[in-house]
This record gives C-alpha cells, sequence and structure tokens, in this order.
C-alpha cells in the first residue's frame, strides 16, 4: 500500500529554486534513504512532507488524502481537519532531537497522546514504558532532557514520535549531532524499527547505514532526484557521474 | 516626638508604598505579557502602536509620566479631580510603565526559544494555545526570572516617587516628619525598611528561580 506521494513537488525560498520536479511514493514497509551533499535540499523535502515548511508547487498525498495539490499554478492546502488527520500519520526525527527541556522523559513521550489525542493517561504511560524499555531508556523515565546523553535524548525523541503509531516515520540525520560511539545505539534502534516493518524515511551521511537498511536510495543533487534505485544499483552499479562523485567524497 | 510614634507613622506610610507595589507587579506582569504578544504581532499597526508606546515609556522619566497621569487630565480636559485620585494616577502610571518594561523582557524571552520547540510542537499537533502555554511559555519564565528579578527591586525604590504628587507614602512621611522634628532618623528609618522590603523581595525570587529551573543541571 502507498503510504506517502509526492508529485512535482517544487520549492522556492524568494527567488531560490531549492527544491524542482521532486516525485516519489513511499510504500507500507518500505525504508527508503535520502543522500545527497550539504545544501541539496533533503532537510528541505522533509520539512515539506511534514508541514513545517509550505511548497511552492506540485502535490503531496498520505495514503490517498491529499495534503495539498497545485490548481492552476496555485497551491493549495486541505482543509484543517483532513491536515490534522494526516499530521496524526507521521512522526518526525530531528537532528537536534528538539525534546521539550521542562518535561520529564515520560511526559515528553505522553505529552502528545493525552492532551492532544485525549487518551487516557494510564493506557499512554503504559504503552510509554514500553517504548522506553525498547530504547533501553526505562530507568531514565522521571529524568529531564538536560541529563541524558544526545544518543538517550534521541531514542527519547523516537519513543515520542512512536507513541501515535505513525504510519511512516521521517529521520532527518538523526545522529548527525551525535558522538560517534553514540552514534550506534541510535542506529540500532532504527535497524529494529527497520526490522518491525516500519515505514521510515532516513536522510543521513551514514552511508553503511542507509546501504544497509534501504530498499530504496534517493540521491538527491541541487533540488532535483539525481538517481534513484537499490543500494546494489546505487553503490556498485551506478554510472552517474554526480553520484560516484559525491560517493567518492565518503570513501575516498 | 518619641521613636515609637515615627515608626507607626512611617509604617502606615508603609503600607501604601507596599500596596503600590502589589498592585503594579499583579496587573503590570500580565499586562505586560499582552503587550510583548501585540509588539511580536503579525498586524503591522499593533506592532507599530506598541512599539512606539513602549519606547516612549522606556524613554521618558517616570517621575515626568506620573505628573502627566495625575494632571494631564486637568490640563487637558479640565477634569476637576481630587485629592482621592492621587493613588490612582501613581497606579495607573506605574502599571503601564512596568507593563512596558516588562514587555521587552518578555520578548526577548520568548524569542530566545530555539525554533525546534515551535516546530516539535506542531508535528506532535499541538495547537497555537497549547504550543505557547505548555511549550514555550515555561521555558521564557525561566529564562526572564533574573531580569524581572532587576525590575522589583527597582520598582520597590520606584515607588518612593510617589512623593512627586504628594502621595503620603513612606517616603513621603518620611520627608515630613524630618522637617516637623529636623531630625535625620526618618530617613535612617525608611531606608532601613526600604532595604528590608528588598531584602524579603530578592530572597522570594532566589526561591521562584529555583523552583522555574527545576530542569537545570545544578
Ligand atoms: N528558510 C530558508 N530560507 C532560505 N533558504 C533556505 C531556507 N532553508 C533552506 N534554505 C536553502 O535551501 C537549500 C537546501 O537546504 P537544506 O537544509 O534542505 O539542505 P540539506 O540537504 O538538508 O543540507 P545539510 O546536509 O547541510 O543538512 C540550501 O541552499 C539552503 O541555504
Ligand atoms: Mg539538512
Amino acid at each position: 500500500m502507498e503510504i506517502l506521494r509526492i508529485e512535482n513537488l517544487k520549492k522556492t525560498f524568494g527567488e531560490a529554486t531549492v527544491l524542482s520536479d521532486i516525485s516519489l511514493s513511499v510504500n507500507s514497509g518500505e525504508v527508503v534513504s535520502v543522500i545527497g551533499s550539504s545544501g541539496s535540499g533533503k532537510s528541505t523535502l522533509l520539512r515539506c512532507a511534514t508541514m513545517l515548511e509550505k511548497v511552492s508547487g506540485g502535490s503531496i498525498l498520505y495514503a490517498g488524502d491529499v495534503m495539498c495539490r497545485e490548481e492552476n499554478g496555485k497551491e493549495i492546502y486541505s482543509d484543517k481537519k483532513t491536515l490534522a488527520k494526516i499530521r496524526s500519520r507521521f512522526g518526525l526525527v530531528f537532528q537536534n532531537f528538539n525534546l521539550f527541556p521542562h518535561m520529564t522523559v515520560l511526559q515528553n513521550v505522553t505529552e502528545a497522546p493525552i492532551k492532544v489525542m485525549k487518551r487516557n493517561r494510564a493506557e499512554v504511560e503504559a504503552e510509554a514504558m514500553e517504548l522506553l524499555e525498547k530504547m533501553g531508556l526505562e530507568y531514565k523515565m522521571s529524568e529531564y532532557p538536560c541529563r541524558l546523553s544526545g544518543g538517550q535524548q534521541q531514542r527519547v525523541s523516537i519513543a515520542r514520535a512512536l507513541i501515535s503509531k505513525p504510519d511512516i516515520l521521517f529521520f532527518d540525520e538523526p545522529t548527525s549531532a551525535l558522538d560517534p560511539e553514540l552514534t550506534a545505539g541510535v542506529l540500532k534502534i532504527i535497524k529494529e524499527l527497520a526490522a518491525d516493518n516500519m515505514t521510515m524515511v532516513v536522510v543521513t551521511h551514514e552511508m553503511n547505514f542507509a546501504r544497509d537498511i534501504s530498499n530504496r536510495i534517493i540521491f538527491l543533487d541541487n533540488g532535483k532526484i539525481e538517481a534513484q534505485g537499490t543500494p546494489d544499483d546505487l553503490f556498485s552499479n551506478t554510472s552517474n557521474g554526480r553520484l560516484r562523485e559525491f560517493l567518492s567524497s565518503f570513501y575516498g | 516626638m518619641s521613636i515609637l510614634t515615627m515608626w507607626k507613622l512611617l509604617l502606615q506610610g508603609f503600607e501604601i508604598s507596599v500596596l503600590i507595589f502589589v498592585v503594579t507587579l499583579v496587573l503590570s506582569l500580565p499586562l505586560g505579557l499582552g503587550v510583548a504578544l501585540c509588539r511580536m504581532s503579525k498586524n503591522p499597526v499593533l506592532r507599530g502602536i506598541t512599539k512606539v508606546y513602549i519606547s516612549v515609556m522606556r524613554g521618558t522619566p517616570l517621575m515626568l509620566q506620573l505628573l502627566v497621569v495625575r494632571f494631564g487630565p486637568w490640563f487637558v480636559f479640565k477634569m476637576k479631580l481630587d485629592d482621592s485620585y492621587d493613588i490612582w494616577a501613581v497606579l495607573i502610571a506605574f502599571v503601564i510603565n512596568y507593563a512596558a518594561y516588562f514587555a521587552e523582557i518578555y520578548r526577548s524571552g520568548i524569542e530566545s526559544v530555539p525554533k525546534g520547540q515551535y516546530e516539535a510542537a506542531q508535528i506532535l499537533g499541538f495547537g497555537r494555545w497549547r504550543t505557547f502555554f505548555a511549550v514555550i511559555m515555561p521555558q521564557v519564565i525561566k529564562r526572564v526570572l533574573p531580569s524581572v528579578t532587576n525590575e522589583i527591586i527597582t520598582l520597590v525604590k520606584d515607588t518612593s516617587l510617589a512623593y512627586a504628587i504628594g502621595l503620603i507614602e513612606m517616603f513621603t512621611r518620611a520627608k515630613q516628619i524630618a522637617a516637623a522634628e529636623t531630625s535625620m532618623l526618618p530617613y535612617l528609618f525608611a531606608g532601613i525598611l526600604y532595604y528590608i522590603f528588598n531584602y524579603v523581595v530578592a530572597f522570594g525570587m532566589e526561591k521562584a528561580e529555583k523552583a522555574f529551573g527545576y530542569y537545570e543541571i545544578k
């Protein structure tokens, strides 16, 4: 089943065109990695897909529900109710976590389901504890984020995104703000999610990781999809000059 | 006049000083938040008006503002206001002046919260109000408390400006007694009371800073 569909997406900031002609679709259970050099538009793509940024053209659909579409050259977003429904279907994990510093680990995870979804507190807390256990953090439930390492904070933020049972989870360089020794723990969690068939779109600079977990890799260059395919297609057999150049900067 | 009588009279004035202090705080703290929100509003007219208001309040002496509020109605509209208006004039002038200062403190506090906090809230489906009151404000309060403490301590001392329009608060009282008795003692006693007042305020604010800083390592 198709979870996300993006058609001819275009994004400009003033005069600058940051994304153009982006079309892609993500099916249920798929793990798609997005790679590309700095400034190629990877974050902007995720931000458009998660409504943090208004798109300038094209359409985005979640499981058939229209988030936005272009009509006679004008971009039209759906009504509030539809957007709220769509928003409850995805989660986003930020590069720098963005946990709420004044809430405990447990509150960070439970705040949205209790206050926004109006779910039963005891039920939500039980689920949250289960998730924290999976993240190896149940013993930190009453701590405030500033007492946690970056890796632990990122795992809390993953739990916070997972508790609403999203259909699709976006990651924007989830390990870029972490020391190498903390990266492994977060990548392991993402791998476990992949093994559980979680649908994910992951922007990453960890090439080996991307190769490992992805069903499909998208290479962005200058705001365009320059190449896409299976890890083998892209890493082993590519004839694309831009991609080879990009990869060689990683592998030397 | 016995020393005991002096203290009694000063304490009567002190009550008025405390009244000015409390009313000013209770009204200007929330009002300042409203002003800060107008100052950051998307509406350019609202933003412009609040910007001018804040700049006038901060750019002219409180003493002058006090005189304008007290005597302006008579000079401009020929409104006859008797002495019972004195205390109202003081409260009005203090509240609108302090609201402007607090507004700027709130604004810098609100602007110092990272954009990522708003974005995380939006992704989680928080509405505007929930984002502001459950996510942003608790962090703002913690960040602005030290500056607010400074303002509050200034306010304790500023209450003596009510002397300018002849309202009998502690400072005016001290001056009257000093003149009548040709003695410095009333000033000394008033100074002690102001100092104790500020000491208590500073102590309370320190406690508040601890209470709101609960989520920081220390
Ligand atoms: N709010 C903005 N206003 C103007 N330009 C922006 C804005 N956000 C991003 N850009 C520009 O869009 C381009 C793409 O930025 P983006 O952050 O999406 O790149 P990225 O691929 O995520 O890079 P990185 O790997 O460094 O995170 C850059 O040239 C950037 O300067
Ligand atoms: Mg980025």
